[in-house]
């Protein structure tokens, strides 16, 4: 009973999905009052039936209802609850209900959000986000039906795939989707305002939230699936460049520059057509990273089970729509005019630059993460694009945008000019010297140009970014969030760049041989190895050693890898032991006996990489302490006042 | 104003491109392994079957197998299956199966209701065997010669058509399973 009620839901969602974009968009284009008044009544029943739709999986899975083909595949009567509810977007066609789920959700907030604003505009935001719903619910129904029964249920379910049997990973994907979905709030504000034919600096003011929103769960998303790749598959990598990374990093690449570009069009009313692209870009993209991750058209760690007709609809499906803005666009953006000029110096030029070089980044991401297809669709063969392309295009970009950073966000608006002293600049950039230099050559012993320069650009970000709070506090003026938020989230990028520097170039491997009693050095950590005890399984022996680690001198902790010999084919595994400590990563593997009484041994410590994820979350939360300033919210009689059209008349 | 035109057009090539990949998404064939043409990772792992046991390399060394990475919790494992049973009784090839991130109770229990095409399996409850052969997800299935070399890798559920066209014809007569 449950399932069905689930699938006529989702018939009914789709419904009211057609008739929300249909009143949406058309109502306002033909003047029909009636229309506009009935997309938000339609929205809530959207909600209503997308929830229940997502409810009713839920209680499948709950209740092990192995008749459902999705549940038994992806279930288990055995597993533990937490995992059973994480099972529903375990696979293809639940994860696609949980986005819908999600775009639900987004576009009922989108709703109340809106309800201070024109209703005109209200209504096209909601009637572009009722046309995705449609087509994401059209394809859920006839490809990837999560309800379809079994005709002959099975005892019990094949429970989940074991990968996904870990917290960080079941909260992986909803994260990561709420970023996604969210983009299509910003898509759909742009998608209105081009259709209304008007941008003014009040519209840059209601999308930037939803902008940051969106960012700040991408950013988390992104975070969860990095640090669970790390300690889970144990690669030592915090990053890979696999494609389906690269999908989510993509539309996060596009989202920082749109909300420094918002940020331009707000306060200056400049960039605008630019915004508008951005806004429809970063949607695109996270869309087409959908269409990758599911279409099985890039190998991955990733990938869902391949199936073309799949492939075929999400793409039709993604053409229609970012084809449709993107017309809509070539149509409308020549009626976006820039309200004034400004100076080489001021802020602007520097966004400028920060968006240039972010989407520069996205565009070589970009091209490496198709160029597989490229290859393979031109008869090249198999092309497989790695890091050894992806470190150094990356880089090229992100070293200015860095540097740029620490001078641009003193920066004044319009006349130009720096809001600091310049000499107080230079002194931060000069401690930022010294301690980039200190650190990378003085404490690491570092021998390349590019760890000094990283550790500095770092340092220099963290400094440069607290003159401000530090001078409003001295002059004992209040600190917005909004303004908090952003320092807070470019101090973050100091810090990860720190680290990450650290990791890249510092991460320390030393193959020892040591006698009981005797030390080793690495990464500043000494290893003193107090001997290996024999110990003892039912089909095998080993060997435990017991290493004691410290730090100048003061003990750190005590590590006990083992090796163990199976007696009957005389094969050896290891089992290292690994430690945080300090945000450091510390790995010793047991080698060989090397007689004598001496052993071989392998030391790993990847220095400060436990900040790279501890920078991302509070960049993350940066961004949601910016979008509780009380600027975003919206009083009834401002937003009257907004409605003023700048762009010649040619409202439809 | 061509400018206007410059993200549209973009968009369309784009378009185009993936277009044309989907078409060639199916042929998952064509991934290679950096693996293929070298020596079969070295392991020795329990046995699935007999947990006091142990299936390693040494066994294998000497004959030509295939190597099945499989799990109950894959279903495309689930999908294959018919077709691995119909290999074992052709009695072409060994069958070596490696239980990729299971329990060993439920995949017992698989193998007794489905039947048993491997003449081993080894047991990998923890996944790190299977990182050694370069598995991306199950089922993965690795043509091994006597020497021990990889000498083909497939991905994805082997189906009969698969069998025919693209496995069967790597592996030589003299593959056969002797006394089946």
């Amino acid at each position: 009973m449950i399932p069905e009620l689930g699938e006529f839901a989702l018939i009914l969602a789709l419904l009211l999905s057609g008739l929300q974009a249909l009143f949406g968009i058309a109502g306002p284009a033909l003047k029909r009052d009636r229309w506009v008044a009935a997309v938000t009544p339609a929205v809530a029943g959207q909600f209503v039936m997308v929830a229940t739709a997502f409810g009713c999986l839920v209680t499948s899975f709950v209740q092990n209802d192995f008749t459902v083909r999705y549940v038994a595949e992806n279930s288990n009567s055995q597993l533990p609850l937490f995992y059973r509810v994480a099972g529903v977007w375990g696979a293809h066609a639940g994860s696609l209900l949980l986005w819908i789920f999600l775009l639900a959700c987004w576009t009922l907030a989108a709703a109340f959000g809106t309800r201070r604003l024109p209703r005109q505009f209200s209504a096209r935001v909601l009637g572009v986000l009722g046309s995705i719903s449609f087509g994401f619910l059209l394809y859920t129904l006839l490809t990837s039906n999560p309800f379809v029964r079994l005709t002959q249920p099975w005892a019990d379910g094949l429970g989940l795939n074991p990968l996904l049997q870990d917290p960080g990973l079941a909260a992986h994907p909803p994260m990561l989707y709420i970023g996604y979905v969210g983009l299509s709030v910003a898509f759909a504000f742009a998608c209105a305002a081009l259709l209304e034919g008007k941008l003014d600096r009040e519209w840059a003011r209601w999308t930037r939230p939803w902008t940051t929103a969106a960012w700040a769960f991408l950013t988390c998303g992104i975070v969860l699936g990095s640090w669970w790749a790390y300690y889970t598959l144990g690669w030592g990598g915090f990053w890979f460049w696999d494609p389906v990374e690269n999908a989510s990093f993509m539309p996060w690449l596009m989202a920082t520059a749109l909300i420094h570009s918002l940020a331009v069009t707000e306060k200056r009313g400049l960039f605008k057509s630019w915004t508008v692209l951005l806004a429809v870009l970063g949607f695109s993209l996270s869309l087409i990273g959908t269409f990758l991750v599911r279409s099985g058209i890039l190998i991955s760690v990733h990938s869902f089970a391949v199936s073309p007709g799949r492939g075929i609809f999400l793409l039709t499906f993604l053409v229609i729509m970012i084809g449709a803005a993107l017309t809509l666009y070539a149509w409308r953006a020549p009626h976006l005019h820039s309200e004034a000029g400004f100076e080489l110096t001021a802020r602007e030029s520097f966004l400028l630059f920060n968006n240039i070089l972010l989407v520069t980044a996205c565009g070589t991401v970009f091209a490496g993460e198709v160029a597989p297809i490229i290859s393979l669709a031109l008869g090249l063969g198999k092309l497989s694009v790695g890091p050894q392309y992806f470190n150094p295009t990356f880089l090229i970009s992100m070293l200015p945008l860095l540097a740029l950073l620490a001078i641009g966000i003193h920066a004044r608006w319009k006349r130009g000019g720096l809001g600091v002293q310049s000499r107080t600049l230079l002194l931060t950039f000069a401690a930022a010297a010294i301690i980039g230099c200190v650190t990378a050559i003085g404490i690491f012993g570092g021998r390349g140009v590019l760890a000094p320069v990283g550790m500095t650009l770092g340092a220099w970000i963290i400094l440069s970014s607290l003159l401000d709070p530090i001078d409003r506090l001295r002059r004992r003026i209040a600190i917005p969030r909004a303004v908090l938020g952003m320092t807070l989230a470019h101090i973050a990028l100091g810090i990860f760049v720190f680290a990450m520097t650290a990791v890249q170039g510092f991460t320390v491997e030393h193959d020892v041989a040591l006698r009981t009693g005797a030390s080793a050095r690495a990464g500043g950590y000494t290893f003193q190895f107090d001997g290996v005890k024999p110990m003892q399984g039912r089909d095998y022996g080993g060997s435990m050693a017991t290493v004691i680690v410290s730090r100048d001198g003061a003990p750190v902790a005590v590590m006990h890898p083992a090796k163990r010999t199976y007696w009957v084919q005389h094969t050896v595994t290891t089992s290292s032991a690994i430690l945080f400590h300090d945000g450091s990563n510390i790995l010793v593997a047991l080698g060989q006996n090397l007689g004598d009484g001496r052993w071989s041994m392998r030391l790993q410590v990847r220095p400060l990489v436990s900040f790279i994820w501890i920078a991302a979350l509070i960049m993350a939360f940066g961004g949601l302490l910016a979008i509780s300033d009380r600027r975003y919210r919206i009083e009834q009689a401002e937003a009257d006042s907004a409605v003023a059209p700048l762009a010649q008349g040619n409202a439809p | 104003m061509i400018r206007r035109f410059i993200p549209l057009a973009l968009f369309v090539g784009v378009a185009a491109l993936l277009a044309m990949g989907i078409k060639q998404a199916p042929r998952k064939d064509l991934v290679p392994s950096p693996l293929i043409g070298k020596h079969a990772p070295n392991f020795s792992l329990p046995s699935l079957t007999h947990p006091q046991r142990r299936v390693s390399t040494a066994q294998l060394d000497g004959h030509w197998y295939l190597f099945n990475v499989w799990g109950t919790w894959c279903i495309s494992c689930r999908e294959e299956y018919p077709e691995l049973l119909a290999i074992a009784h052709s009695g072409v090839i060994r069958l070596i199966g490696l239980d990729w991130k299971d329990t060993r109770a439920e995949a017992l229990a698989f193998l007794s209701t489905r039947g048993d095409p491997y003449q081993r399996i080894a047991f990998d409850p923890g996944g790190l065997e299977a990182i050694h052969w370069g598995v991306y997800g199950a089922p993965e299935t690795f043509l091994v010669n006597p020497k021990g070399i990889i000498v083909y890798k497939y991905i994805g559920p082997i189906t009969p058509q698969a069998w025919a066209d693209d496995i069967r014809p790597r592996i030589p007569a003299d593959a056969a399973v002797v006394g089946s």
